[in-house]
């Protein structure tokens, strides 16, 4: 039996009037990599975000490893995220600091007694993941698009996670540069062992990446599957007009 | 369907209310920085990049300032003594004028403008590009990084620059004493250090530590509280400088006060 490494029971998320999440379910096992697709506003970035505790649901269970993230303790949530990499929609890299810099910073906090030689040589390892070895000196506001995207994901790497959520990897780049972005998403996964969560609305992002896609409708997953089997005869008129919109015909 | 929004009940108006809860919410700020500021992990690193950065970065504005302020206000001075025919009073007056008050009001001041914004404009912008979201989700405490640094920066720095700008200003006054007076360097400087005592220096520091806390306090605060993207971080900016002015000024009268008192007693 796989192992699940997510599950997400009756999640229910409110912004005073606005009801966003009502009754999610979700799970997410070992080794799979899970897209959830919607409109921009229905909750996606919500979801991911209550997994790492930066928002807390109103109802509902959210198992992360198998813990409930809204009873841990500071410190025991603290732990959970070190195993959970979090790739944020506009990089998240931290504008004061160097390429170096930016992926020493959750290093040289978490993994306590390495040298100087060893911290370089997990710096030097995942740019070469991301293949981005040469910006290693440089400054975020030096790089691309796309560049800054995949020092996001090598900062997130260089701690190992089990679990990688990525917020919209593909949002405001041109197509190559989101195919090598959707690429690097399936390298990671292959190199890293991690089971995976991709919030997006590109359909182009889901079909190369995702084993499964789910579609979040008004605030619940209205279809759920393979990208085939969701997409292939959509009965539902929201997820056909969802797929017409992207891929023109 | 009944709206929502109309139901919300309030405990004395939504304005009063809500300013009641922006007080609460920034009490509690403050009692977050005393509660982390004594735990470990310690960010020596980045202390020492915000004091640079706070303090040596100033010196240019603060040396300027001070220069102009010694001369300006020892060349308003001279008039009104000279009428009683006390010119010679000039560098009593000045000295105990800048030490007590001026040097750290006007340090503070230009500190306010300068590091406060700045502090609440980073701070600021970090918050809505998701950058302190970013070190939360890596387990690094983002108000041990972000916040406890910069203000123990602004309050180490500050008292420094003030005792700078009161050199530069004193210097300033004595140029323009000398060349009006014909006061030698070292009788100008016996008189300055005759004028005052050790409790005009000691709350001369202490006052500048606490601007200097306020400073730091304020522009982050404003700034880990900032939202609407871009308009926000400005926002955040400006009220860094209007509240820590108002602040320092409140605080200045309240010294004011204090020293007062302990003088007569």
């Amino acid at each position: 039996m796989r192992e699940k490494v997510v599950e997400v029971r009756g999640l229910m998320k409110s912004f005073g009037d606005l009801d966003v999440l009502m009754g999610v379910d979700l799970d997410l096992y070992k080794g799979e990599n899970v897209v959830v697709l919607g409109k921009s506003g229905t909750g996606k970035s919500v979801l991911i975000k209550i997994m790492v505790g930066l928002l807390t649901q109103d109802e509902g269970t959210m198992q992360v490893l198998g813990r409930e993230v809204s009873k841990l303790s500071s410190k025991e949530l603290n732990d959970l995220r070190l195993k959970i990499g979090f790739s944020f929609q506009a990089s998240a890299l931290y504008d004061s600091m160097t390429v170096r810099e930016n992926l020493e910073f959750p290093l040289v906090r978490n993994v306590k007694g390495l040298s100087k030689g060893e911290k370089n040589k997990m710096v030097e390892e995942v740019l070469d993941a991301v293949g981005l070895s040469q910006t290693i000196n440089q400054m975020p506001s030096e790089l691309s698009g796309g560049q800054r995207k995949r020092i996001g994901i090598a900062r997130t790497l260089i701690l190992k996670p089990e679990i990688m959520l990525y917020d919209e990897p593909t949002a405001g780049l041109d197509p190559i540069t989101c195919s090598d972005i959707n690429n690097l998403i399936n390298e990671v996964r292959e190199n890293y062992n991690t089971s995976s969560i991709i919030i997006t609305h590109d359909l182009t992002c889901a079909r190369d990446t995702g084993d499964r896609v789910a579609v979040l409708l008004d605030g619940v997953f209205g279809s759920e599957g393979k990208f085939e089997d969701v997409f292939g005869n959509p009965s539902d008129q929201r997820v056909k007009s969802f797929y017409d919109y992207n891929f023109i015909k | 369907m009944a709206d929502k929004s109309t139901n919300k009940e309030h405990f004395l108006s939504p304005k009063i209310d809500k300013m009641m809860l922006g007080l609460a919410d920034a009490f509690s700020f403050v009692r977050r920085f005393f509660k982390e500021v004594w735990f470990p992990p310690y960010e020596f690193k980045e202390v020492i990049r915000q004091c640079y950065q706070i303090g040596y970065n100033s010196l240019p504005l603060i040396s300027l300032t001070g220069f102009i302020v010694g001369i300006v206000f020892t060349n308003q001075s001279r008039p009104s003594l000279s009428e009683f025919g006390a010119t010679s009073w000039l560098p009593a007056l000045i000295s105990i004028a800048i030490v007590r008050a001026m040097g750290p009001l006007v340090t503070a001041l230009i500190a306010a403008g300068k590091v406060g914004s700045s502090i609440g404009a980073e701070i600021g912008s970090m918050k809505v590009t998701e950058q302190i979201d970013a070190m939360e989700v890596s387990a690094t405490n983002p108000f041990k990084f972000l916040v406890v640094t910069r203000v123990l920066a602004t309050t180490f720095m500050i008292p420094i620059l003030v005792m700078y700008t009161d050199f530069v200003a004193l210097m300033g006054a004595f140029l323009s004493v000398n060349s009006n007076e014909s006061v030698s360097f070292s009788t100008y400087f016996v008189q300055v250090f005759e004028a005052i005592s050790f409790l005009d220096i000691f709350s001369s520091i202490l006052k500048s530590l606490v601007f200097g806390f306020t400073i730091g306090i304020v522009g982050c605060y404003k700034g880990y509280h900032s939202s609407k993207g871009t308009e926000g971080v400005g926002k955040a900016a400006n009220a860094s400088v209007v509240l820590a002015m108002f602040l320092i000024f409140i605080e200045e009268l309240l010294a004011l006060q204090i020293v007062n008192f302990i003088r007569l007693s």
